[in-house]
């Protein structure tokens, strides 16, 4: 937990992050929230031929649910919705203290640095908001 | 006498501070730390004295009985809750779980009782979930209608403000003593006055006022007063209504069932009196033991005048801290000496729970969120609906403070470099 706020590129994705804008066409919005934390996010897609061709998110919340948003956007842009899923799914169960396969950690790249937060309770709906987001909007599909 | 904040005579009374040095623990406005007595009052009631109290025969179930008769009169003695020759008013003083349970008493079963449609009830835009949520139910179940006292920007609830809002159609005017999120005092004998010279009842939520100040009911001029013993040093479990006798005996129970029946009938039951009709079921008695441990600690040995002055030193020291740091505002009065005990703040652009997560990493114990007022930050406009807040007890040090202040300028650099 002490690495997230130290770690420099996890705290660029909170203060510059790539994919926090509003877009343009969207052809999938969806919106999550934490009511405990007050943290607001709409996670928007474009999907073309069941590929994920662009991905953003606006809101607002705390630095962690902030740099884990821009970096799932990172990881799910050029994949498939199945690969999201999987990626989704992958995410919330180590946020929840699943271990997962040395494979699974580098699919999650980035993602992975964000193991640790599984203990502190507190923080785990910050950093699962955008992910839960995803994964709610492609049960929908 | 100068208090000296650098020096610690009570943390060797906790066991959990004693044992910890490395915890800065400013969170006490959720819940107390709890002295070794306390911890060893619960232990010495079941060793003792433990029978089911007020049902049993024989000697040791009278003996927890007696128990249970004895912090009621400490309590009612400790609020002020006497007769014109200072007798306590022991029955009058009901448990429950928490200050939370006894303000839905109140709400559930004493309002609908004066409530009617067109009514007013009035309660202030600061307070706790817990003096708030019971009364919209109350309203919204009579038809009347609920509103609210607003204060200053110094957290001050004006003369004005209380002519304004409190008038004849008012029934039952409900009010923090102590707001939780802006540390203020609120001006209860004056709101008090207004209620009753309109012919309305006064319900004081005594959550954050009871731990740290003496009071007085009819100073105050309550009709119902309610706390909790885990923010007053007690266990965690026991809350206290104190209301006036002829209310509490009007009111029908809330929960029914055992030990608060006089007679039962296949058709029919009986109530016992108050306070017993208010306490069905098996009471924590070994928790109600140990709360009036806890408040012998809190008004003897250690006394409110000592923890007055201790907490309003640290207040004092904790602010002007804080002012040095421009990155910082502060929620509520300017004046240190308006906050009692509870200081709100958020540090600028960064999220109050980033805030909390970082000085958890130091040891330094705050809480960061709505804090059960999400009115009254809504009011207040705060961002995210959200605040970080310390608060301090006597049990805190000037090395507590320092801890939390170097944990801000921590979390500051975390995000600006």
């Amino acid at each position: 937990m002490g690495n997230l706020y130290t770690s420099t590129t996890f705290m660029e994705h909170n203060s510059h992050p790539d994919y926090k804008y509003e877009m343009d066409s969207p052809t999938l919005t969806h919106d999550g929230i934490n009511p405990s934390c007050g943290d607001e996010l709409t996670l928007q897609l474009r999907v073309e031929n069941d590929v994920i061709e662009e991905a953003s998110f606006v809101g607002h919340g705390c630095a962690i649910s902030q740099a884990s948003a821009d970096i799932m956007a990172d990881l799910i842009t050029g994949e498939t919705i199945e690969e999201a899923k999987r990626l989704a799914g992958l995410f919330l169960s180590m946020i929840r203290g699943d271990e997962l396969t040395e494979e699974d950690y580098e699919d999650l790249d980035e993602a992975a640095q964000l193991k640790d937060i599984s203990h502190m309770p507190a923080r785990v709906k910050c950093a699962e908001l955008a992910w839960r987001t995803l994964d709610g909007m492609l049960d929908k599909q | 006498m100068a208090i000296d904040i650098h020096a610690n005579p009570y943390k060797q009374d906790f066991p959990l501070l004693a044992n910890h040095p490395e915890i800065a623990f400013l969170d006490s406005a959720a819940t107390a730390q709890r002295p070794a007595c306390v911890l060893d009052a619960s232990r010495h009631f079941y060793e003792t004295m433990n029978a089911n109290p007020l049902r049993g025969l024989y000697s040791l179930s009278v003996e927890a009985t007696e128990a249970i008769a004895k912090v009621r009169a400490q309590i009612a003695t400790l609020i002020g809750a006497v007769d014109n020759t200072g007798k306590p008013l022991a029955n009058d003083v009901v448990f429950t779980r928490n200050t939370s349970e006894s303000l839905n008493l109140v709400a559930k079963s004493f309002a609908p009782t004066v409530l009617k449609a067109g009514d007013e009830v009035v309660i202030s835009i600061m307070e706790h979930h817990s003096n708030l949520i019971p009364w919209q139910q109350a309203c919204r179940k009579a038809g009347a209608t609920l509103v609210y006292l607003r204060p200053d920007d110094q957290g001050v609830i004006t003369d004005s403000e209380i002519a304004a809002k409190i008038g004849p159609a008012t029934k039952i005017v409900a009010i923090g003593e102590v707001s939780n999120v802006l540390g203020v005092r609120n001006p209860v004998e004056k709101i008090a006055a207004a209620a009753h010279a309109n012919g309305a009842y006064v319900v004081v939520d005594g959550a954050q006022s009871a731990p740290h100040m003496a009071v007085d009911v009819r100073e105050l001029g309550a009709d119902f007063f309610a706390f909790s013993a885990h923010k007053a040093l007690g266990p965690m479990g026991i809350g206290v209504l104190w209301g006036k006798h002829e209310l509490l005996d009007q009111m029908p129970p809330m929960l029914t069932g055992g030990e608060m029946i006089d007679s039962v009938t296949e058709q029919d039951a009986v109530w016992a009196p108050v306070p017993e009709k208010f306490e069905a079921g098996t009471q924590d008695a070994a928790s109600i033991y140990a709360t009036g441990v806890a408040l012998d600690y809190l008004a003897n040995t250690v006394g409110y005048e000592a923890v007055q002055d201790r907490e309003q030193a640290l207040v004092v020291y904790l602010m002007q801290q804080l002012a040095e740091l421009d990155y910082v505002d502060v929620i509520g009065p300017d004046d240190p000496a308006l906050h009692h005990g509870v200081v709100s703040f958020n540090v600028q652009g960064i999220h109050p729970h980033d805030v909390a997560s970082i000085m958890d990493m130091s040891g330094v114990c705050i809480r960061a969120g709505h804090h059960c007022a999400q009115p009254l930050l809504t009011w207040l406009g705060v961002e995210n609906l959200a605040c970080c807040r310390a608060s301090v007890a006597f049990y805190n040090d000037a090395a507590d403070i320092d801890a939390f202040i170097a944990g801000v300028k921590q979390v500051w650099s975390t995000f600006n470099g």
